[in-house]
Formats: C-alpha cells, structure tokens, sequence
C-alpha cells in the first residue's frame, strides 16, 4: 500500500476572516467618527490613533481619517468611549435602517 | 521597564481576523490582537479549551494567522514543552513557542502541567488572561475568581474564598522572567510580551483580562473597568527578575500617592452587588497592607 | 548483535534504534527501567533525542501530542493507572492522526492497589483508536517497537506497544539487537503531512461543528463525523500495511511472519487455546504436555489486538472443536473482552467451535503449568458451550 491511501484528515483550520460570519450584524450601536473633532483628521496628522489602538476586534484603520469597518464591527463602543476629543458617537443603528428604507421608498 | 512602544509606533500587522466570536468589547479580543503583534510571525501558539478556542474560530476556518495547536484541558505547559522539544528536536530554535490560557485552565486544572514546565526550565512564554471565571462556560467560579463575585455557582452571596494569586504560584518556581499586565494598558502588555520573548527559560505574563457578560458591565467600558482595577490598587501591573519584583508603568506611577477606594472598582460591575461593608473594608484594607509592602520593596 | 537483557532494556534498545527525537518520561512500574535506559542513551550521548521527565503521565501524553503535531518522532511509556490517567490523551492523539508510539508494561489497575501483572490496564483502552500490537517475548518487543514507528508514521495512527510486566518486562532473556545501519535502511523518515509550521500557519484540532461548513475558499470541509469514519477506515486498513511492514522487516531481519496472530501446533488441532502475550508462549509447554497425551490441541498467541485482525482469526478457528480464551483483563459485568469480540467473529461461520471464557492472573496472581494443563485437557474432554459466564481460574479463600 501506499501512503497516499491513508487519510491525514484532521481538524486542521486555516486563517481567514468572518469565522463568526459578518460580525457586523451584531451591533445595536454603530460608531459614527466626527472628523471635524476627530484629532488625526482635523490636524491632517497622524496622531491619537485610540480608536485603532483599543478595538478589540482590529476594525478600525490607523489611517487619516481612521476607517471603521462595519462589515465586521460588533459596536462594543470602546473606541467611542476611548476617543479623547469625544469625536466618535454611537448611533442606534434602527436610524440607519429608517435611512436605507427612506431611500427605497 | 522603559515604555518604548507608542501607539504611532505601534505595528499595524494584524495576526487577529476581524469576524471572529469574541463577545462584543471582550477584554481578551484586545489582549490576544496586542500580544500577537508582539509575538510577530515565527511564533507557534498553544491553546487549551478556553473562550480563546472560539474566538480562534471554528473548523475550518482559523481567525488567527499564526500556526496554533489545541490541546486538552489540563496539558497546557507540558504542551507548549513538547512543541519545544519538536523544534529542538528538529534544529528550528528561533521560533517563540507560546502558551495562552484562560485562568482556570492555567490556575486550576492546568497548574500542574504549568508548575512542571517552570520546574524544568523548559523555554516557554506562558500568557495567561484573568477573566476571573470560566467564562467558555457561562461564568462558573474559578480559583481566581476575586472574594465577594457572584457567579452561576457562587450565587446570592459571591465567592467566600480569597483569589487565588496564580502569579506569585508561578513566581515560586523562581523562573528568568514573570510579569503581570492589564487589557487596559496594551503598550505595557506589548513591551513584557516583547521582553519576555528576548528570554530564554519559562516565562509568564499574568494579564487582568476584562469580560462584560461575565463581570456584568457594558461592553464600551472594558478599558475603564481594567484601569480602575489597576488604579484602587487591586491589581499590580510590576515585573519580576531574579526573584525582584518591580511596579511598572501605571502601578509605578501610584507609590506613595493616594489611591483610588476599591468601591470605586467594584460599584462599576454587577458581578459585586452582593458585598457587604465588612468584605469592602476588609478588601480595602488587603489592598492597602499589599501596597504598604511594595513601598517597602521598591 | 545478541544480547541478554530484560524486556524494558529490549523496549528501549528499540526506541534508541528507532532515533525517537523526543521522549517524555514519567516513572511507573513496571515500566520505569525503560524510561531510566532511554535516560542513560540520551546523557551518554548513545541516542540523540530531547528527554522531557514530565511531572506526570498525563503531561508525558501531552509532549508526545505536541511533539508529533510539530513533527518530531515521539515515544513514552507507561503502565497501569499511569495508562489510564492519559485516558483523554490517548483519544486526543488518536483523533489528531498523530504517530506516537508508546510502550505499555502491562499492569493491573487499582482499586486495590497492585503493581504486578494482567492486561486490564491496555485491555480497557481498546477502543481509544490507538493501534495495539503485543510482544510475546523480549525478541518481540525490540522488533515490535521498531515496526511500530514505521506502521504508525505510514499510516498516521498511534502505536501501542504491549508487553506483560515484571513476566517479560524485568525477566532476563536473550535476543538479537539489530544493527543500526539496517534499522535506517528499514524505517523511512518521519515526514508529516501535518505539522505545525509558522511559514504555513494553520490552526490544529479546532473546535467542530455537528455538521460540515464551507471553508475560507467555500469548499466544503468535511467535519467530525468524516474525521472519524477516515480513522477508522485507516485502522482497517492499517492491517494491510502491518503485513507488508513484517515482510519488508522479515527480509532485513530475518524474523517475523506472523503480524496478526501466532498460532502453535493448531493446523491439525481439534482444539485451540487463545491468549494475549506471555501466557500464550507459557501455553507452549502445556501444549506440548497435552499433544504427548494425544490431546489434538495448539494455541495461538494474538499479536495485534486493533484493528482486530477477525479475517485471521476465522481462518484460524472457524472448523474447530473448541477455542479456550485464557484472558488476563475483564469487561466486568460481561466477558473477557478479548473472547467477546471472538465470538462476534466467529458469528456469521456455520461451523462454529464452541467456546470457553477464562480469567486468570489477575493482579499478578500466579499461573501454573499444572492448572492450566489441567484446565486445558479438561476442557478438551468436553468441548461443549459452557455459557458466556467466563470461569475465573486460581481463585482462592472464596466466600
């Protein structure tokens, strides 16, 4: 016989994202960056970067402006919370749905 | 230690996916992305079951990008040994081998399988995040579960028993390097994660690891619960070589000046609604006693 | 090159032989010579290997498991209720498709403590998808631990090695150490398909779900229930790869010829005894005793327990008068565990023997040449069905 007609199935997992399918769906609450308060944006510099820094879940781009990635934001809100300018908002997300029905109809 | 690493310096490679099934604001999401980066590419994690294995991903897909094997309840440090010896065994000596744990899975069932890889010397970094539970679980008590918790099996009046203090367990072993760190304070965790893996031997991080379903507190607060651990006192952030202990960063900041009160830690979650004034003052007077000591020390 | 040494010296003479790359030890009788010998190869500088000395068998598992999941050729040993506190390793390992070979000196298991032999010990983890192969002698363990790398590496299922304690573990007997330069000649390096690598990082026995689940490509994986029915098949299959291993060995070696069972004087035999281990060359004598009488009678000695080897079997038995299985372990409440699964052989034959079930030896309780001679030629004397209840042997002072 031949080893090739052995199995090596294991359990054998390989990287990727959205194993918890898109994680975006779970949020109440979305996010909302304010770039005129936003510290890296107002001052085109890069600077702060808290946002980036505390996400638990490494959505949120360490870029000018900072870019949240909604897809798979679960809206814990401690980028808001951690924002020292105060310059981030958590917004129910229903506003959103109302936003995107308003513009079906 | 020097705080060297700043968050603008800080590297933007993600060894984490995004989508994984961490809970919304999950202390460890936090601990395990910093970590990682510390850590870099040439590492190989060892996982026993723990809220780590779900956040990791199910078959077949793997939310982190580093190689990872899981491994029983209880084998962790022998584990972390045996992927050791493998890459000795096979002349691959640069790569971190590292261990990450839960608090019950490294306190309780996998003290032993720990205190036998520290015993040994064998060259591994042990990272362990407190939740203070079994969380995977739904909140059961654990060793390091704090005096005065209420859990689903320390119901109505909160744990009797004081928190096992795993670090000083470890630190008995006498190994090259062990720390303590926080979810709240990442630059910290990432410059002991950076040091520790420049060490050869066993070598533990301890790191207080918020949870908001299990510590009853809203998820955009894990950054604030952790610090105010660290600022009443409750919890040290400090280094240990050669047996020498060390406050570090925030901790180092707190000698000599006041404190928070510990009330002020523990009104900001659910999980002490049921302590009474006796076991607040005589939490606060543990706390209090310990610091004494560390003034003495530093 | 000969050699007169004990069983666990023989076991790890093969280990050594074998280039294991990480041992992990943990001390147990009767298995604990072998665990100090494979010390002494590696401080003497005789064997190059990482020598871990856990802190407990549960652990020694758990470095063997890792060690093979990053690629390195592992080995323990172990013993008894060491064997049994590996239990959720030992199904770990099988399930992860990882190579490990282990020697077991079998002991019986406590309650009541008792530290000299039976086959409870092994016997009980039968079902835990490891490979089982037991020696009869010293000759048999050295060989056996050799062949046991290569089967376990070919076909990605770990290896037990078994072999009864202090009767074959401490006793002193001659046998040829192969030479070393045939031993690389013979056993292929270790190269698995799975191992943790950083350059190819992926994530190893991650949780599953009931059913299968696309992966990050979109294709289908296969889940649980596919890894476990892969395992099994392979165990099968394993038996193919058993019998090409002990021919390609024969031809090196000069030795073997008998992967699956070992049988003595039973082609012509009306009757055959059955064991596991050192009792069934023990057997020989008796044999040999009957056969003088003009009792038509063999024996036949089982070599691999799982997969259990039921083809050979039925050939060796069905047509037969009567087959005695002399057990050295119980499934309590039920049968020796070794004629349970005889019987379920043997069922779709039309020409069934009847058959008897006996336990003995049971923590070490001596077995005598006379009371099996006796038991033997009277069994052969009535060679009918005695009901399942098997028949404890050497019981003494019984309420």
């Amino acid at each position: 016989m031949k080893q090739d007609d052995f199995s090596t199935l294991i359990s054998r997992s390989d990287p990727g994202p959205g194993d918890g399918g898109r994680t975006g769906s779970w949020r109440v609450l979305r996010p909302v960056i304010d770039l005129g308060a936003c510290i890296p944006s107002k001052t085109n510099k890069r600077a702060c970067f808290n946002c980036w820094f505390y996400c638990p879940d490494g959505v949120v781009s360490k870029t000018i402006p900072p870019v949240i990635d909604y897809e798979y934001c679960k809206g814990c809100g401690i980028c808001a919370e951690e924002c020292p300018a105060g310059a981030i908002s958590m917004i129910e997300e229903a506003h959103f749905m109302e936003e995107k029905n308003d513009e079906c109809i | 230690m020097e705080n060297k690493t700043s968050i603008l310096n800080l590297t933007e490679d993600e060894f984490v996916h995004p989508g994984n099934r961490a809970c919304a604001g999950c202390g460890l999401g936090i601990v395990y992305r910093t970590a990682l980066k510390a850590l870099g590419k040439n590492t190989i994690l060892v996982v026993p079951p723990s809220c780590l294995t779900v956040l990791q991903g199910l078959y077949p897909i793997a939310a982190a990008k580093l190689p990872c094997l899981n491994v029983t309840f209880a084998s962790t440090g022998a584990a972390a040994t045996g992927v050791r010896a493998a890459m000795r065994s096979l002349k691959k000596n640069d790569v971190n081998v590292v261990a990450f744990a839960g608090d019950g899975g490294t306190g309780d069932i996998g003290i032993q399988a720990l205190s036998g890889a520290c015993e040994r010397g064998d060259d591994i970094l042990y990272i362990c995040y407190d939740n203070e539970a079994y969380m995977n679980t739904g909140v059961q008590r654990s060793g390091t579960t704090p005096q005065g918790v209420v859990t689903t099996t320390t119901p109505i009046t909160g744990k009797l028993q004081s928190k096992k203090d795993v670090p000083s367990i470890v630190a008995a072993h006498k190994i090259p390097y062990l720390a303590t760190a926080s979810a709240a304070y990442p630059l910290d965790l990432y410059d002991k994660v950076k040091k520790a893996a420049s060490i050869k031997g066993p070598r533990y991080i301890h790191v207080h690891t918020p949870c908001p379903p299990g510590w009853g507190f809203e998820p955009r607060y894990t950054i604030k619960v952790g610090k105010l651990a660290v600022e009443t006192g409750l919890f040290a952030l400090y280094e240990m070589e050669n047996s020498q202990l060390r406050l570090t960063g925030p901790s180092k900041k707190m000698l000599g000046k006041p404190r928070l009160p510990v009330t002020d830690y523990f009104k900001s979650q659910h999980r002490f609604y049921s302590l009474g004034n006796d076991l607040i003052n005589d939490l606060q007077a543990q706390v209090d006693h310990a610091w004494d000591a560390y003034v003495i020390h530093q | 090159m000969h050699m007169i040494e004990s069983g666990n010296v023989a076991a790890a003479t093969g280990v050594k032989l074998a280039r294991a790359g990480v041992i992990a030890a943990y001390p147990i009788t009767p298995q604990t010579p072998l665990t100090e010998k494979l010390s002494e190869f590696v401080a003497s500088g005789q064997m190059e290997a990482e020598y871990i000395p856990v802190e407990s068998e549960h652990s020694a598992m758990a470095v063997c498991i890792a060690a093979s999941s990053a690629g390195a050729r592992a080995f323990t040993a172990t013993s008894a209720n060491g064997l049994l506190y590996m239990n959720e390793q030992l199904h770990w390992a099988a399930g992860a498709r990882l190579p490990i070979v282990m020697c077991v000196a079998n002991r019986g298991i406590g309650a009541p403590w008792t530290v000299w032999n039976d086959q409870q010990d092994s016997m009980s983890q039968r079902d835990g998808g490891w490979i089982q192969l037991y020696a009869n002698d010293h000759q048999q363990i050295i060989d056996s631990v050799i062949k046991a790398f290569y089967l376990a590496e070919f076909v990605s299922i770990p290896v037990m090695v078994c072999y009864d304690g202090y009767l074959l573990s401490h006793t002193y007997m001659p046998f040829e150490q192969p030479d070393q330069t045939l031993v690389d000649g013979f056993l292929p390096d270790f190269k698995p398909k799975n191992a943790l690598d950083p350059e190819n990082p992926s994530n190893f026995n991650t949780v599953t779900l009931p059913d299968v689940r696309p992966d990050i490509h979109g294709n289908i994986a296969p889940g649980y229930m596919e890894i476990r029915h892969c395992l099994h098949q392979d165990m099968r299959k394993a038996m193919m790869v058993l019998e090409e291993i002990d021919m390609k060995f024969q031809e090196t070696f000069g030795r073997g010829g008998h992967p699956f069972v070992e049988p003595y004087l039973c082609d012509d035999a009306d009757h055959v005894v059955v064991s596991v281990g050192s009792l069934s060359y023990h057997f020989r004598d008796v044999i040999d005793l009957l056969r003088k009488e003009g009792v038509k009678v063999g024996v036949m000695g089982i070599q691999l327990y799982r997969p259990f080897p039921d083809k050979a079997i039925v050939d060796a038995l069905q047509g037969k008068s009567s087959v005695f299985v002399f057990e050295k372990a119980l499934s309590y409440g039920n049968q020796g565990p070794l004629y349970a699964d005889i019987k379920a052989a043997l069922y779709p034959c039309d020409n069934k023997p009847a058959m008897h079930n006996y336990i003995l030896g049971l923590g070490g309780r001596e077995i005598k040449t006379a009371q099996l001679l006796e038991t033997v030629r009277t069994a052969c004397s009535k060679p009918k069905w005695l009901g399942d209840t098997p028949i404890w042997l050497g019981l003494k002072c019984q309420e």
